[in-house]
């Protein structure tokens, strides 16, 4: 499943989409809305995606994955609109065999997912004014291989 | 030739429109639309520096050449968080 969704994530429907008998880790991860960047005090956040393209990256995203680790089962949702402090905007799942593996390729979906994904935040401060949120370094940077 | 250009986040609200169609001459790349972005809107080069495009959502250089039909988009850099 990967998938871009204006509803609410509950993690549920990652996890659901991960399943598999041969699995003895499921690893889960939930991106939330924190109430402040470096101290000054955040309203709410806005994602704006590009869906068509963010689906078809994140599916890449989990070929990189199968490629590098020989896990299928990876799913990712990441949600658009408002989102209020402490409510979930992205949330991933990687099942595997074992949990070493699972916690290393959550890990890599989500530095690529800010890499490749195009999703963008419009950060409301609590003072009333706004701003897209500006690159970060990550965006130009290659990840190491794996080692 | 005509293609649909789609604008996201800060290009979208600093062109006051989220996505266009544009005639373009046969032979025309990606290059063509920035120049003409470029002459109607001469900031945006700044961003072209840390901004990517896209063709039929695939990532794409200045010179990809485009076809008809074809869906172009300005991909600003992508969004961050230090340490979500």
């Amino acid at each position: 499943m990967f998938k871009i969704t204006a509803e609410v994530i509950t993690g549920a429907e990652v996890r659901e989409a991960v399943e598999a008998p041969d699995a003895g880790a499921v690893v889960l991860f939930f991106g939330t809305v924190r109430n402040n960047t470096d101290g000054r005090p955040t309203k709410y956040l806005e994602y704006e995606a590009y869906p068509p393209m963010a689906e078809k990256k994140m599916a890449e995203i989990a070929e990189e994955i199968a490629d590098k680790w020989g896990i299928h089962r990876v799913a990712m949702i990441h949600r658009v609109g408002r989102l209020e402090i402490g409510e979930v905007s992205v949330a991933v799942a990687v099942a595997s065999p074992h949990r070493k593996d699972g916690f290393e390729a959550c890990q890599y979906a989500m530095n690529r997912l800010k890499q490749i994904v195009p999703i963008w935040k419009r950060e409301v401060w609590a003072d009333g004014e706004a701003e897209w949120v500006k690159p970060d370094a990550v965006f130009f940077e290659d990840l190491p291989e794996r080692t | 030739m005509k293609v649909t250009v789609k604008y996201f986040a800060v290009c979208h609200e600093m062109l006051d429109r989220s996505e266009e169609e544009m005639q373009l001459p046969e032979g025309a790349t990606v290059q063509t639309i920035l120049k003409r972005l470029e002459e109607e809107w001469p900031e945006i080069a700044e961003f072209y520096e840390v901004m990517q495009m896209s063709v039929n959502w695939e990532y794409a250089t200045e010179d990809t050449e485009l076809t008809e039909g074809d869906e172009v988009a300005l991909i600003p850099p992508v969004t961050g968080g230090k340490d979500v």
